[in-house]
């Protein structure tokens, strides 16, 4: 019948992470306790002599429903803590009790119950499956097809927020832009390209100034940003090799570019 | 070791996604314990589908869990609706209908 080792490794895969649902703090432990679940299930279903239906539980389960459950919380924010606060007195405990006493009921009564069970061993690969599926449940596929349809546009509609402001077009921004006395031209892009493209270095106007406009705010709040003194283009150095002062055999900072103008290679 | 052994194993899953719905706050974890006691159904389902030789219960089975699909996208939906509009997604908040 069926392999008695895959029972228990089935039943500690399942039932072990399922306790998370009761006991785990955060939600995307949770979450991945129950993929868990439902990966055993979907062994289980293999040596039930269901291949198909282990497969679907895979993609369907694990691959679709437990991601979307993941992107929810990641919607709403994993760090929602739960309110442990107990409305009904003692709501824990009735929980609890109701829980028990629903497994405890549902035990018993499998344990009545008296089954022959036939010994035709029948796999339900997806020939076998679709064999039935298309034959005598076919109408039950396409009201499943209405179904899924229906749930899809449900989900639009719930979730579809209705704009409650017309939109505004661009040249209604701009105009709003010009009339709060913003600068109507872009902001000039930062980087001295010659020297140093980063970005943490602002742009030079045509007097060689530093334009601190042009970096970008979130670099000044780390404190990333250089003034760009130091790539600021020296056209006194190269008009007077002799202006700045500095040890005898000491090469330029801008050697390259006079040498270029004066007609020799750079070395 | 029969097929009824699963059985049993899907009677303790309901029971545990029972208690989460009845236990937990948090909507997205109640709707997890759902989504689990779909499961042990779904389990129950195939194990009597091997106990019986007959495809059926496994057709029953895949049924189930398109409809789990369909019930997840809509409830999910909601989840989020309700987050729009409350900014939490604690099941003891939205209490309009309480007398």
């Amino acid at each position: 019948m069926v392999s008695e080792v895959l029972f228990w490794i089935v039943a500690a895969l399942t039932v072990i992470p399922s306790l998370a649902l009761l006991f785990a703090k955060r939600p995307v432990h949770i979450a991945m306790s129950i993929v868990l679940v439902m990966v055993g299930l979907a062994a289980a279903y293999v040596g039930l002599g269901a291949p198909f239906l282990g497969v679907v539980q895979i993609v369907v389960y694990t691959g679709a429903v437990m991601m979307m459950f993941l992107f929810v919380m990641m919607l709403v924010g994993v760090d929602n803590a739960e309110d442990m606060r107990e409305t009904i007195k003692g709501q824990k405990w009735i929980g609890f009790l109701a829980a028990g006493g629903l497994g405890i009921l549902l035990i018993s009564v499998i344990g009545d119950a008296s089954i022959e069970p036939r010994l035709t061993d029948t796999v339900g690969n997806p020939e076998g499956v679709a064999m039935i599926l298309f034959s005598e449940y076919v109408l039950v596929m396409e009201v499943l097809g209405f179904l899924l349809i229906t749930a899809a546009v449900g989900a639009l509609v719930l979730t579809h927020v209705p704009r409650l402001t017309p939109r505004r077009t661009q040249v209604e921004l701009q105009a709003a832009r010009v009339l709060a006395g913003a600068n109507p031209v872009n902001k000039p892009m930062p980087g001295v390209y010659a020297r140093h493209n980063a970005l943490d270095v602002p742009a030079l106007d045509p007097q060689g100034q530093p334009i601190e406009e042009s970096v970008s705010r979130v670099l000044e709040i780390r404190r990333q940003t250089q003034d760009g003194q130091e790539f600021r283009a020296q056209l006194e150095d190269t008009d007077n090799p002799d202006h700045e002062a500095r040890p005898h055999g000491a090469p330029s900072r801008d050697a390259d570019t006079r040498n270029t103008r004066d007609g020799e290679e750079p070395k | 070791m029969t097929a009824m052994s699963f059985v049993y194993l899907a009677a303790i899953l309901f029971a545990i996604g029972a208690a989460a719905v009845l236990l937990r706050r948090n909507a997205i974890v109640a709707f997890m314990g759902v989504e689990l006691m779909l499961n042990a159904a779904n389990l129950v389902l195939v194990a009597f589908s091997r106990m019986y030789g007959e495809l059926d219960g496994q057709i029953m089975a895949f049924f189930v869990m398109v409809v789990a699909a369909a019930e997840v996208v809509v409830g999910l939906a909601i989840i989020i609706a309700l987050f729009r509009a409350r900014q939490t997604i604690s099941l003891d908040e939205p209490a309009e209908l309480k007398g």
